[in-house]
C-alpha cells in the first residue's frame, strides 16, 4: 500500500499561486465574498503566504513565499480530537474528511497547528457563470462525502491531496485490467504547479521521486519539533 | 388525607412564605426574562438558518463567545456541588440553610452550559452522530460524558434533598392552587416522613456527596482539556485542569452570594440567613482569590520565564496586545479589587460582599475569555502567516444574554414553587426525632448524632 507524499521546493516556487487555483477548481471551494475574506473566512485549501522578513533583518530583503497544502500528517492533531471520526487518516496516510458525518464543533480547526483546515460559515456559493462549471467529481460511498463533492453549510472541509484523482486513476487500471501504478495519480496543484516545483508519489517506494526529495539535505517539515510527522515536505530555498 | 411527619421549623413560615404566590413584580419580571430569552432563541433560529457566518468568528479565531459561555456555566454550576457535597463531606454544618440555593445554581446554568455547546455546533442537527459513531479518544466526548453525568447526578442529588420539602408544601400549602398541589403531591412520592426515610435520605445524600465531589473536579478540568489537549501555545498546559476547577469553584461561590443576598432582601429571610453565612462564605472566597492569582502568577511565570517564541506571542497579546484592556480588567475585577473587598469591608458586610461578588463574576468570564481567544489570534504556525482577530456579533450578545435571563427565570419561578431553604435540613428536631431508632456503634470519624 502506498504512503502519499508531496515535496514542495521553495527554490523553483515563483509564488505565482497556480496551485491555489488550480486547487479551488478542483476541489469546488467556495469563494467568498470581500467582506467575508476580510473578516479572515476565505477558503484556499492551498494557500500561499507572504513569509515576513525579520525585523531590522536587512539581509533578508527578498520576498519569500510559502505554499501550504494540509501536511497529510503521520500523527494528525486533527484526527486525535474529532468526536464522531469524521475526519480520519485511511490506510494509505492521506487524512480525509467525511462531509456527511461532521458535526461542525470545529474542534479540529483548533487543534492543527497548520491551519489548513476551513469551516463552512455560510453555505457554499457561486457567482453566476461559475456555478456551470463545478468539478462533478466526488468520493461517496457508505455515508461519506468527500473530495470536490459540493459541502452543506456548517461543515469542516481541507486539502484531500485530490482523493478523487486517486479513485479514479485507480479505477481506470482496474477497468483496463491491469495494475495501478503510482505516477498514474497526481494531485491537482502538482498538476499545474509554474515552476515544477511540486512533486508527488509514495513515500514506501524508495526510488519515487518524493523519497529521494525527502532524504536531500534541504529537506525539512513545518512544525517538526510537534511531533505531527508531516508528510508534505518542503526543500529549503538556496 | 393522612400527612406526613415533619420536623420542626422555627423560621417555617418564613421560608414557605414566598412560596405560596407569585406577585405581580413576579409577572413582570418572568415576562421580562422570557422575552429576552425568546429574542435569543429567534437569533439562534437565524443563525441555525443562515449559518455561523451570523457570529463573529473566523479563521483562526473558531471559537468565540459561545465557548466562553460554555466555560463559565458550567463553572458557575461548580457553587452548588461545592457548597452541598462538598462540604457536606467535610462536615461543615452551617452550610445547611444555603445548600439547596446553591444547587439551584448548579442545576439552572447546567442546562446553559449544554446549550452553549450545541448552539456553537456548526451542525447541531447530526447531534446523534456523537453517540452513534462517537470517539472516546477526542476530549470532546469525554466533555459529553462528563456533562451528563454531571448534570444526571445533580438532578437526583438535588431531587433527594428536596422530596421531604415537596411533602411538606403538600402538607401544610392547602391554600395554593389545585394544579400546585397536585404537582406536590406527586413529586412527593408518598413520602411519610418516617424516621427510617430520614435515615436512608441522609446515608444516600452522604454517599452521593462523595460520588460528586468526584465528578465536580473530573468535569471542570474535563472542560478544560478541550483546550488543553491540544498543541496551542497558552492552552497546552497541564495547569489549565486546576486553574479552571479552581476559576469555576470561585466563580461558583460568589455567584452563592449573590443569589442568598438577594433571596434574602425579597422574600425577607433575614433570619433563616444571617450575616455569619456570608461571614463564612466570606473566608473561602479569600482563599480562593488568593489560590486564583497564584495559579495566573505560576502560569504566567513559568511562560514568560521559559520564552519560548509561540507562547510569547500568546503572552504578550494578553499583555500588551490585542486582549491588554481585557486582561488587566481581569486581574483588577477577580483578584485586586475584590480581595481589597472581602478583607478590609467584607466582614459582616452584605452589600460590598455582593458588590465583589458581581466583580469577580464579570472577571471570571472575561478570565474565561482570556483563556480562549488570545491563544486562537496567535495559533503555532500561523502566528507569523495570520494573525487572527476576533470582534463578536449582535447575534452572539443577545444569545448570550438570552442564556442569562434563562437562569434568572428558571431561578426565579423554582423560588415561588418550591421552599428554596431546605427546611428539614435546617431544623432543630430532627437528628433529636431519630435518635432512639438507631444506635448504630460509632464508626470512626462520624458525627455525634445530637450536637
Amino acid at each position: 500500500m502506498a504512503r502519499w507524499s508531496m515535496v514542495i521546493d521553495l527554490d523553483k516556487c515563483v509564488a505565482c499561486q497556480g496551485c491555489s487555483i488550480a486547487c479551488r477548481f478542483e476541489n469546488n471551494t467556495p469563494i467568498v465574498p470581500p467582506e467575508e475574506a476580510e473578516l479572515g473566512r476565505s477558503m484556499l485549501w492551498n494557500e500561499v503566504f507572504p513569509l515576513r522578513a525579520e525585523e531590522g533583518d536587512v539581509a533578508s530583503e527578498k520576498a519569500k513565499f510559502l505554499t501550504r497544502p494540509c501536511m497529510h500528517c503521520e500523527n494528525p492533531p486533527c484526527v486525535k480530537v474529532c468526536p464522531v471520526g469524521a475526519t480520519y487518516k485511511d490506510d494509505q496516510g492521506i487524512v480525509r474528511q467525511n462531509y456527511a458525518r461532521c458535526i461542525g464543533c470545529r474542534f479540529c480547526t483548533v487543534a492543527c497547528p497548520y491551519g489548513v483546515r476551513y469551516f463552512n460559515w455560510y453555505a457554499p456559493q457561486w457567482e453566476e457563470g461559475l456555478d456551470r462549471h463545478l468539478n462533478p467529481d466526488r468520493v461517496t460511498g457508505n455515508k461519506d462525502l468527500e473530495g470536490p463533492a459540493i459541502r452543506p453549510r456548517g461543515v469542516v472541509e481541507k486539502c484531500t491531496y485530490c482523493i478523487h484523482r486517486l479513485h479514479k486513476a485507480r479505477a481506470r487500471a482496474e477497468a483496463e485490467g491491469r495494475e495501478f501504478r503510482p505516477d498514474e495519480y497526481v494531485p491537482a496543484c502538482v498538476q499545474t504547479c509554474t515552476g515544477k516545483a511540486r512533486f508527488f508519489g509514495d513515500l514506501d517506494d524508495p526510488d519515487s521521486i518524493v523519497s529521494r526529495l525527502s532524504q536531500e539535505r534541504r529537506a525539512f517539515r513545518l512544525l517538526e519539533e510537534a511531533g505531527t510527522h508531516p508528510k508534505t515536505i518542503y526543500l529549503q530555498e538556496g | 388525607m393522612k400527612t406526613a411527619w415533619h420536623p420542626e421549623n422555627t423560621y417555617e413560615s418564613d421560608i414557605l412564605a414566598p412560596v405560596k404566590k407569585a406577585t405581580a413584580v413576579d409577572w413582570w419580571l418572568w415576562i421580562g426574562l422570557l422575552a429576552v430569552v425568546l429574542a435569543g432563541l429567534a437569533a439562534w433560529v437565524r443563525q441555525y438558518i443562515l449559518g455561523l457566518g451570523v457570529t463573529g468568528m473566523n479563521r483562526p479565531v473558531y471559537w468565540g463567545v459561545y465557548l466562553t459561555d460554555f466555560v463559565f456555566f458550567i463553572g458557575l454550576a461548580h457553587s452548588g456541588t461545592f457548597i452541598s457535597a462538598i462540604l457536606r463531606v467535610a462536615g461543615q454544618s452551617w452550610r445547611a440553610p444555603l445548600t439547596r440555593a446553591a444547587e439551584a445554581i448548579t442545576l439552572f446554568s447546567l442546562p446553559f452550559g449544554v446549550a452553549s455547546i450545541l448552539i456553537d455546533m456548526g451542525r447541531v442537527d447530526r447531534l446523534l452522530n456523537v453517540i452513534v459513531y462517537g470517539r472516546f479518544q477526542s476530549p470532546l466526548l469525554w466533555d459529553f460524558t462528563a456533562v451528563s453525568l454531571y448534570l444526571l447526578s445533580s438532578v437526583v442529588f438535588f431531587y433527594f434533598s428536596l422530596l421531604p420539602d415537596i411533602a411538606l408544601c403538600r402538607d401544610r400549602l392547602m391554600d395554593v392552587p389545585g394544579w400546585k398541589h397536585r404537582m406536590y403531591e406527586i413529586l412527593a412520592l408518598g413520602w411519610s416522613g418516617h424516621p427510617e426515610q430520614y435515615h436512608r435520605l441522609e446515608k444516600v445524600l452522604d454517599g452521593m456527596a462523595v460520588f460528586m465531589t468526584m465528578v465536580v473536579v473530573t468535569v471542570h478540568t474535563v472542560v478544560s482539556w478541550v483546550f488543553g489537549m491540544t498543541i496551542q501555545p497558552g492552552w497546552h498546559t497541564a495547569l489549565i485542569g486546576p486553574f479552571f476547577l479552581l476559576g469555576a469553584i470561585f466563580s461558583g461561590t460568589a455567584a452563592v452570594v449573590i443569589v442568598l443576598a438577594i433571596l434574602r432582601k425579597v422574600y425577607h429571610l433575614e433570619n433563616v440567613l444571617p450575616v455569619t453565612l456570608f461571614n463564612s462564605l466570606r473566608k473561602l472566597l479569600i482563599t480562593f482569590t488568593l489560590g486564583w492569582i497564584y495559579m495566573i502568577i505560576a502560569e504566567f511565570l513559568t511562560t514568560f520565564y521559559g520564552n519560548l517564541p509561540e507562547e510569547m506571542e500568546v503572552f504578550w497579546q494578553k499583555f500588551t496586545g490585542d486582549f491588554a484592556l481585557i486582561f488587566w480588567a481581569m486581574v483588577i475585577l477577580v483578584f485586586i479589587v475584590p480581595l481589597a473587598i472581602f478583607v478590609f469591608r467584607g466582614k459582616n458586610s452584605i452589600p460590598w460582599m455582593v458588590t465583589a461578588s458581581v466583580l469577580v463574576n464579570i472577571g471570571m468570564w472575561l478570565e474565561r475569555y482570556i483563556v480562549i481567544i488570545p491563544t486562537e489570534t496567535r495559533p503555532r504556525l500561523l502566528y507569523e502567516l495570520v494573525q487572527g482577530r476576533y470582534t463578536p456579533t449582535w447575534t452572539e450578545w443577545v444569545i448570550t444574554a438570552s442564556m442569562f435571563a434563562g437562569l434568572f427565570l428558571l431561578y426565579a419561578v423554582f423560588t415561588r414553587l418550591f421552599p428554596i431553604i431546605p427546611l428539614w435540613e435546617t431544623a432543630e428536631t430532627l437528628e433529636h426525632e431519630m435518635e432512639p431508632l438507631k444506635r448504630r456503634p460509632r464508626r470512626f470519624g462520624e458525627r455525634k448524632a445530637s450536637a
